[in-house]
């Protein structure tokens, strides 16, 4: 991480005499995206489209490869390479287009016409297929090579956005490679994703006070192989928390070690909101249930990325747009066949059992954790578990970043009725105008505008062509037509690659 | 796919007149049992153009009322392929029987070939190849405009 700037030092509105006081070396580039991730990527992507060249283009972030941050999560978080991830076959993000999608691409490499099929065919005779998390990697890398990716790339941590004297705005950061720098930027793109892993509190208050036992604790976006390697070497217990996504493909781990590696692994599944049935009143608008988990294929019900619930969002404001997202979204979980059988499979061995319940406790023994739990049928249980395995997720506190803390506080960026990054339906941060210049942000911190799939591939990929459009509007760039957008794909179908002028080689 | 209602139409409509109607004049005459001649192959296919978007559009109401009861208000690709059957049945019994649409002498094979390729490359268009020049039209529900 940087080092930190303390926000009053810096004057709200930056100068070039300022800059030029602070030393940094200053770069000037007319679009900039600061995470250089899946967003910057998308970002990028879009950009190349409206023939933006190499000179007026940076991406700026820490890791070399666009993947590197989602691969280090997802990995963390058992879905290694050859596992598929929640994603549809058409949310491709290395291509605005999604045609062809990711499983007519998997049937062409594999040489067999399963999975196009199974795409045809979803989900009425089959599941959604999803891709593989490899595919998805190698798609970004081939699409970052074609981008000329390492070309605008600027290695790097950002400090601080703050507005510029006449417009625009200057960015400062921290160069991997060179020291302090200043980028003088027209327009910027923020995607930074979360601010990082947030462990459920009463566990982060057990790793502060038994720090000798913190091991035992685990989020499952951290790096916890460890316990899954233990747990190959003797019969143990372990408590996983949260019914999510991340929950299944964690209890899924677990129980794969027990049918095929040899463990000897108890899981104790514990829920704080137990789903039994279908939610909602209005037969227009029930989610399935089951099981204790509430189901839906993707994270929002799928046509929030396109379609009547998209379209319906962008008409609502304040509290109903908050309650039409949780309506929507929540904790839920993707209602795979071969999951729901496998856990009762479990359940019937007892080696897999739910409690429903609050913690009340968390407290080291002398081989693991005991948690107290008040149960939902009004009884308190113990459970002593080797291990705590937290599935409950991101921080999604902006303040919690100091990239976000400072733009809330001292360039008039304001909180949505999520309490993330107000922006409006163009993906513009709400207050932070300069003149001509125009930040946008996508991605998780801006859950709460007007679009619910904003962390989802297709979600970056949509926020980075309503930010192209509403900077072709302005006149910035050119619109992206259907001639624009037919030679885009034909140089991306072909594996053309832009020039440092922006043109397709 | 997940289209809304305004989607739906204006999909339908602006794929029938542009691929559909492109596959008519080029592809049509040369399908098997295309007809005596190509004005007459024409014609059928002009006819039989009108007859899917008018009362297809009638349609689009049914399936958006059915896409009411699925959670993701979705309509899967096969869905959008098999109601093929259902619009071919009802716009061959219309074009036979009496309307001023009719085609005279109409039977079953040559209407098969000519409503069922133009059903299946505009199914075809609108499941990928669309969005190469309309990147937005996905996100919109099918909305062109």
């Amino acid at each position: 991480m940087p080092r930190t700037l303390d926000p009053t030092d810096v004057p709200t509105v930056l100068g070039e005499s300022d800059i030029a006081r602070q030393g940094r070396r200053v770069l000037r580039r007319r679009f900039v995206t600061v995470g250089a991730g899946l967003g910057s990527l998308a970002m990028i992507h879009l950009w190349r489209l409206a023939g933006v060249a190499d000179h007026a283009l940076c991406a700026i972030g820490p890791l070399a490869s666009p993947s590197d941050t989602y691969e280090l999560l997802a990995t963390n978080s058992q879905i290694p390479r050859h596992e598929r991830l929640r994603s549809d076959s058409g949310s491709t993000i290395d291509a605005i287009w999604g045609w062809p999608g990711y499983a007519l691409r998997e049937a062409v490499e594999d040489s067999h016409p399963g999975s196009a099929i199974q795409a045809l065919t979803e989900p009425v005779l089959h599941e959604f297929f999803t891709p593989k998390a490899g595919q998805v990697y190698r798609s970004v890398d081939r699409e970052a090579a074609r981008l000329g990716w390492s070309r605008v790339h600027q290695p790097g941590w950002v400090q601080m956005i703050r507005r510029a004297e006449g417009g625009g705005y200057w960015i400062l950061a921290e160069s991997l490679d060179d020291g302090p720098i200043a980028i003088a930027a027209e327009h910027v793109h923020v995607a930074i994703g979360y601010p990082g892993v947030q462990l459920l509190a009463d566990l982060q208050q057990f790793r502060t006070d038994h720090p000798e036992s913190g091991f035992r604790v685990a989020n499952a976006y951290e790096a916890h192989g460890y316990i899954h390697d233990e747990l190959l070497t003797r019969p143990s217990t372990v408590l996983v928390r949260g019914s999510g996504i991340v929950a299944s493909r964690v209890l899924q781990r677990l129980l794969d070690d027990v049918e095929h590696n040899g463990a000897q692994t108890t899981v104790i599944h514990l829920f704080r909101t137990y789903v039994s049935d279908a939610q909602g009143d209005s037969p227009f608008f029930r989610r399935p249930a089951g099981n204790g988990f509430a189901y839906q294929p993707f994270n929002y019900p799928k046509s929030s990325w396109g379609g009547q619930l998209r379209a319906r969002l962008e008409t609502l404001d304040g509290e109903a747009r908050a309650e039409l997202i949780d309506g929507m979204g929540g904790t839920n979980t993707a209602p795979r066949r071969s999951w729901r059988r496998q856990l009762k499979r479990h359940e019937g061995r007892g080696t897999y059992r739910q409690m429903h319940g609050v913690v009340e406790k968390v407290v080291p023994t002398s081989d693991g954790v005991r948690t107290t739990i008040a149960s939902a049928d009004g009884t308190v249980a113990t459970v002593d578990a080797a291990y705590v395995i937290d599935a409950t997720g991101l921080q999604a506190d902006p303040t919690t970043h100091p990239l976000y803390a400072d733009l809330l506080a001292r360039s008039g960026a304001r909180r949505n009725p999520k309490g993330r990054l107000a922006v409006e339906p163009s993906f513009e941060v709400t207050g932070t105008r300069s003149g001509t210049g125009r930040l946008y942000a996508s991605g998780a911190m801006t859950l709460g505008g007007h679009y619910a799939g904003v962390d989802s591939f297709l979600g970056l990929q949509y926020a980075a062509l309503r930010i192209a459009d509403d900077l072709a509007e302005t006149g910035a760039l050119p619109r992206i037509g259907p001639a624009r957008s037919a030679r885009g794909w034909l140089g991306w179908a072909r594996n053309r690659r832009y020039d440092s002028n922006g043109v397709l080689a | 796919m997940t289209p809304t209602l305004l989607g739906r139409i204006q999909t339908r409509w602006v794929l029938l007149w542009t691929i559909g109607l492109a596959w008519v004049l080029v592809v049509g005459p040369f399908l098997p049992l295309a007809g005596p001649s190509v004005g007459a192959v024409w014609l059928a296919g002009f006819r039989t153009l009108l007859i899917v978007s008018i009362v297809g559009t009638a349609w689009e109401f049914v399936y958006h009322g059915l896409q009411q009861l699925r959670w993701d208000k979705d309509w899967p690709t096969l869905f959008g392929l098999l109601v093929g059957l259902n619009e071919g049945a009802v716009a061959y019994v219309l074009l036979r029987n009496g309307l001023p649409l009719a085609i005279p002498g109409l039977t079953v094979a040559p209407f098969v070939w000519q409503f069922g390729t133009v059903w299946l490359v505009v199914w075809a268009v609108s499941n990928g190849p669309i969005r190469v020049l309309f990147p937005r039209w996905r996100f919109a529900g099918g909305r062109f405009w």
